[in-house]
C-alpha cells in the first residue's frame, strides 16, 4: 500500500479522487492541516471551481508553504483540474490572481477559436486523447505518462488552460479543433492533470497508479 | 467539432431502474446500480441519474445510489430530478456527482441557475430541458414533470437564457421522441446546438446505432443519450463509436 495524502482545502468534491486512489492501492488520508501535508509521503492537490476561491481555501488554512516544502523536498505531488493551474505562477480567471509557482507559467484561457478562427465551444467538456507535447512517438520515458500509449482518452472540464513558460514543463497535450491545449504538465515531482484521472475510467486509473508508484 | 460523448441515461423511479415511453407508461429494468456497472465495464462514457418521480415528491432520492456509484465507478455522473436548492445541489455532489441537472426549480426560478453555477462552478450545472414540439410543427415548448406541465416557454429562447445565467450543459430531452426508439429529434437538436454555445446532450428516441450518426452528423449536440437500446441489449458502446468514427465524429478512445 502506498501512502497518499488528499488535501481538503474546503472545495470539490474529495470522494471521487479518495476512491480513485483507493481502487489502485492507495492508503488515503483527507488532510487540511499543514502539519499534516509535511508528514506526508505523497500529495494529491484536487480542485474545482474557480482559481481565486483556491488559493484563498489554501491560505485561510495556512498551507501554502507546506505544500511549497513538500515539493522542495521532492516528495511527488499531483494537481487534478484547479489542482493543476495552481501549480502555476498565477491565474488570469476572473482577474489576475497568484498561485504556487511550482511550474513557471501562467493559467489563461482556452483560445476561444478553433485553428480556422471559427468560435468553439467553451467549457472543453468530453474525452479528449493524449498526446507527447511534441508529437512524438511515446511519452517522457521519467514522466508521469511513461509507458501509457499515446491517443488514449482522458475526460476533461475546463474553461482555462496552463501556458508553461518551460516547454518541457508540458507531458501531454490534446487536440481542441486544432488548438493544441496542455493536458498534464510536470517539472520534476510535481505533476499537473487538466484532465480528471478519477474520472478517466481504466486510462486515468493507470495514471493514478503510476503515480503511487513514484518513489517518495 | 469536439468529440461526442455517449451517455448511458438510467430513469430511476426508486429503487429501480425504469423505462418509460413519451416519459411515462414506465416499465421497471432492473437494479440500477448492477446496470450501471454494466454499462461503465461496456464503456460508457458518463452516466446520467434521473429521479423520474421526484418533482412529483419534491425530492431528491438518488443520495444513496449516487454514493454507492461513486465507490467503484470512474467516469462522470450527472444527477437529476426534484433537485430545488444550493444544499439539494451539495448533497448530491457531496455524495459523488460532478454535475447536476435542473429542470422545474430552474423554470420557477431562474436565477437558480446563477446560484449553483457561482457556488459551485458552471460546469457542474445542466440545465434539463424536456422539449414538445407545439401543435402546428413550428418550434418547440418547455415542459417539466416529465412532458406534462406546460411552462410556455420557447425551448430555444430558454436554452439561450440558461446559458447567459450560467447553465453550462443543455440536457435536452424530445418528449415526442423518447421510448419510442424511432430516433432523435434532429431538427429540435440541431437548433439548441447551434443556438447556444455550451454543450448539448441529446436525449430521447435513440433505437438503433443509425439514430446516433443521424444526430450527431445532423446537428452540433456535443452527447448522446442511450436508454433503450442499452438496457435490452440492442446496441453496444463499440458498435456506436465505430459508426460514428466511420463518418468522421471523433469519439472517445477506450
Amino acid at each position: 500500500m502506498s501512502k497518499v495524502a488528499v488535501v481538503d482545502y474546503g472545495l470539490g468534491n474529495l470522494r471521487s479522487v479518495a476512491h480513485g486512489l483507493e481502487h489502485c492501492g492507495g492508503e488515503v488520508s483527507l488532510v487540511s492541516e499543514a502539519a499534516a501535508i509535511r508528514d506526508a509521503h505523497r500529495l494529491v492537490l484536487p480542485g474545482v471551481g474557480a482559481f481565486e476561491n483556491g488559493m484563498a481555501g489554501l491560505r485561510e488554512r495556512g498551507l501554502v508553504e507546506a505544500l511549497l516544502d513538500v515539493a522542495a523536498s521532492g516528495r511527488p505531488m499531483m494537481g487534478i483540474c484547479l489542482g493543476m493551474q495552481m501549480l502555476l505562477d498565477r491565474s488570469h480567471e476572473f482577474g489576475l490572481f497568484d498561485g504556487l509557482g511550482l511550474i513557471p507559467g501562467e493559467v489563461v484561457p482556452v483560445p476561444p477559436v478553433d485553428a480556422q478562427g471559427r468560435p468553439h465551444r467553451i467549457p472543453i467538456i468530453g474525452w479528449y486523447e493524449l498526446s507527447p507535447p511534441d508529437d512524438g512517438p511515446a511519452f517522457a520515458a521519467d514522466g508521469i505518462l511513461a509507458g501509457c500509449r499515446p491517443g488514449r482518452s482522458c475526460y476533461f472540464v475546463h474553461s482555462f488552460m496552463a501556458r508553461t513558460i518551460d516547454p518541457a514543463d508540458v507531458a501531454a497535450v490534446i487536440d481542441y479543433n486544432g488548438v493544441a491545449v496542455p493536458a498534464a504538465v510536470q517539472r520534476g515531482k510535481v505533476i499537473g492533470c487538466q484532465f480528471h484521472p478519477e474520472k478517466s475510467g481504466p486510462v486515468g486509473l493507470d495514471i493514478l497508479r503510476r503515480f503511487l508508484a513514484m518513489e517518495a | 467539432m469536439g468529440s461526442v460523448r455517449l451517455i448511458a441515461r438510467l430513469d430511476i423511479k426508486a429503487p429501480n431502474l425504469i423505462k418509460g415511453i413519451h416519459l411515462e407508461g414506465l416499465r421497471v429494468v432492473g437494479d440500477p446500480s448492477e446496470h450501471a456497472r454494466r454499462y461503465y465495464e461496456a464503456g460508457a462514457d458518463e452516466l446520467l441519474y434521473m429521479d423520474i418521480v421526484a418533482s412529483l415528491y419534491e425530492r431528491n432520492s438518488l443520495e444513496d445510489l449516487v454514493r454507492r456509484t461513486a465507490n467503484d465507478i470512474f467516469i462522470p455522473m450527472t444527477v437529476g430530478g426534484g433537485v430545488r436548492s444550493i444544499k439539494d445541489v451539495d448533497t448530491l455532489l457531496r455524495a459523488g456527482a460532478d454535475k447536476i441537472a435542473i429542470n422545474t426549480a430552474a423554470v420557477r426560478r431562474p436565477e437558480l441557475i446563477t446560484e449553483v453555477a457561482r457556488h459551485f462552478g458552471s460546469q457542474c450545472m445542466v440545465v434539463s430541458i424536456e422539449a414538445k414540439r407545439r401543435r402546428g410543427g413550428v418550434g418547440w415548448e418547455a415542459y417539466t414533470d416529465n412532458g406534462r406541465e406546460h411552462t410556455g416557454l420557447d425551448v430555444i429562447e430558454w436554452a439561450r437564457r440558461a446559458q447567459d445565467l450560467g447553465a453550462g450543459e443543455v440536457l435536452l430531452t424530445s418528449v415526442d421522441q423518447e421510448g419510442t426508439r424511432k430516433g432523435f429529434d434532429v431538427e429540435l437538436c440541431r437548433a439548441v446546438s447551434s443556438a447556444v454555445g455550451i454543450p448539448v446532450i441529446a436525449s430521447g428516441g435513440m433505437g438503433t446505432v443509425e439514430h446516433a450518426v443521424e444526430v450527431a452528423t445532423g446537428s452540433e449536440v456535443s452527447a448522446v443519450a442511450m436508454a433503450h437500446v442499452l438496457h435490452y441489449g440492442i446496441v453496444g458502446f463499440p458498435e456506436v463509436r465505430g459508426a460514428l468514427n466511420a463518418v468522421g465524429v471523433r469519439t472517445r478512445v477506450p
